[in-house]
């Protein structure tokens, strides 16, 4: 932690400890640079999971959360972003490859758009589809009528 | 609309797939959704030059549930029983997952008895899916016979969870701070038994694939995943050791019981479709081993820890991982307070495992697809969630 504060200053904006796991709070335009500083100087060689979480109320709705695992150190640590509605944020495929398919899959569900990646389009659900099922606005009835019906040949949904 | 069954590019690859132009001699082939080998709905298409696959990219979600969503709308007892339906040809392991972190979230421990209890079962369950890995990966491959073996063995452990909870594959064996049922009387009895002479029957599988030509000709330097890739990759579980990671959560980070147990990581070098194999036996050695080592002592004790009827974790987050059968389980839970999970993320080993499919496929044929998905041994209903 006072090695990220000593490196990257006020682009650490929080870091604390929840149920004795470490959360680090990162500036979004920076987020690649401190992935690739984690990733070859702390020796977080495994990118875990790659997901967001949806706060409709905050000023920045989502919260980006990158899970690692360092190999060397036995230890985990989650990186997070605060990103606003329509704000987009660099990839880490570079840096993880795996984060690939973890970013479509956060596109598909939450919409937010990752800048440099290579093959950014939805990755459970149809192409086509309207809306992102994870947003606290997309109700747990909701669905894209209009594909279905086209789709599947079903009149009028649940 | 139609760009959807032409383009080919490859998942991990930087390709533009909607620009993908194809050599003079290359087709592309669409294998599944439906196709006995997929295991599942898993849809994968080929760009292949003659027999040689040059590109792929997996097209998935046809059995997307929405289980994270659904978690969002119900209280976290509630959500308990759909964590059975991902991997659920390993629904204890899930279950453990998730009761897990709950316990974790709301910084509850279950008790001695419990944490037995849930190792044994695990161990069980690992096994079982191990069974049903190999035997569904040797049929692929075009070996019957390891399959009826396979079963005859899975079906000795799912009666031992059926004698436990009443249900042989969708278990919801356990509970949020604990097991609701007591052990049965005779389950160190049973397990037992099944024990004693398991090591045999695996020496009896071994018998008929680790020598033999074929089976060695079909997997032997097939999908090649060096240890450097598989990490880059996010891969884990077994298909991580047998690039020679010797890195098991079970040992990392010890959950249940596993700090009270003797076992060892099997780990091999050569990253490919054949040493997956040996790994996944040698584990299934192993597991035994922890069974027979837990029946020995099963403390005494309540099987409930103090958790209320009405679970409120205090606000906050935690993430918590298991070995799964397939590698590692991750749940990663925020709490607001209430008594619904505000957001859960599963991190499925399946899904992350089989984004390394399309580099461990290339160059090679198509008949080695269908032995690359086996060994990858993913479960659909997890990869889609």
């Amino acid at each position: 932690m006072k090695r990220y504060k000593a490196r990257f200053g006020g682009s650490i904006t929080e870091a604390w400890l929840d149920r004795k796991q470490a959360i680090l709070v990162v500036a979004a335009d920076r987020l690649v640079e401190i992935a690739r500083y984690t990733r070859d100087e702390e020796r977080f060689d495994l990118l875990v999971d790659l997901t967001a979480v949806d706060w409709p109320k905050r000023e920045k709705r989502f919260e980006l959360v990158l899970i690692l695992y360092s190999f060397p150190k036995n230890e985990r640590l989650r990186i997070k972003a605060l990103l606003g509605e329509n704000e987009p944020v660099a990839s880490v495929e570079s840096i993880w490859p795996t984060a690939n398919w973890l970013e479509r899959e956060v596109y598909d569900m939450f919409g937010i758009v990752f800048e440099g990646h290579s093959n950014l389009k939805r990755l459970l659900l149809p192409e086509e589809w309207q809306g992102y099922p994870l947003r606290k606005d997309y109700d747990i009835l909701q669905q894209d009528e209009a594909w279905v019906r086209e789709n599947l040949g079903i009149e009028s949904g649940q | 609309m139609a760009d959807r069954y032409n383009d080919v590019g490859g998942s991990g690859s930087g390709v533009n797939v909607e620009t993908t132009v194809l050599g003079a001699d290359e087709i592309i082939l669409n294998m599944g959704p439906q196709h006995p080998s997929t295991h599942g709905v898993l849809r994968v298409k080929l760009r292949l030059d003659g027999e040689k696959v040059v590109g792929s990219e997996c097209v998935i979600g046809y059995l997307h549930r929405g289980v994270e969503k659904i978690a969002e709308n119900r209280s976290y007892q509630q959500f308990a029983p759909y964590v059975d339906r991902m991997d659920y040809v390993a629904a204890v392991s899930n279950g453990l997952g998730y009761c897990e972190a709950v316990e974790k979230l709301m910084q509850v421990e279950a008790p001695p008895r419990a944490r037995v209890i849930r190792t044994i079962l695990t161990e069980l369950q690992r096994i079982a899916s191990h069974l049903f890995w190999l035997g569904t990966h040797a049929l692929d491959i075009g070996a019957l016979t390891p399959l009826f073996y396979c079963l005859r063995e899975r079906e000795e452990i799912l009666k031992i969870f059926e004698k436990y909870c009443g249900a042989r594959l969708t278990t919801h064996a356990f509970r949020i701070g604990g097991l609701q049922y007591e052990a049965y009387d005779e389950l160190e009895k049973d397990v037992e038994r099944f024990c004693k002479d398991f090591d045999k029957r695996v020496d009896e599988y071994e018998s008929l694939l680790t020598q033999n030509r074929i089976w060695v000709g079909r997997t032997k330097g097939i999908g090649i995943l060096t240890a450097e890739a598989a990490i880059a990759m996010g891969v884990t579980g077994p298909v991580l050791r047998a690039s020679g990671v010797e890195w098991d959560i079970r040992k990392a980070m010890p959950y249940a019981a596993y700090d009270q147990y003797e076992f060892s990581i099997p780990t091999r070098k050569n990253g490919d479709t054949y040493d997956r194999y040996l790994v996944r036996m040698e584990e299934m050695r192993q597991s035994r081993k922890i069974c027979l080592q837990a029946i020995e002592n099963i403390p005494a004790g309540p099987i409930l820890g103090k958790v209320g009827k009405v679970l409120k974790p205090p606000p906050g987050e935690v993430y918590h991982s298991i070995e799964a059968p397939k590698g590692e389980l991750g749940y990663y839970i925020v709490s607001d307070g209430t008594t619904q999970p505000y957001r859960v993320r599963i991190r499925p080993p399946s899904l992350i495992n089989l984004e390394a499919l399309d580099q461990m496929i290339r160059g090679h044929l198509v008949a080695d697809v269908v032995a690359v998905i086996g060994t990858l041994d993913i479960v659909l209903g997890e990869v889609d969630r």
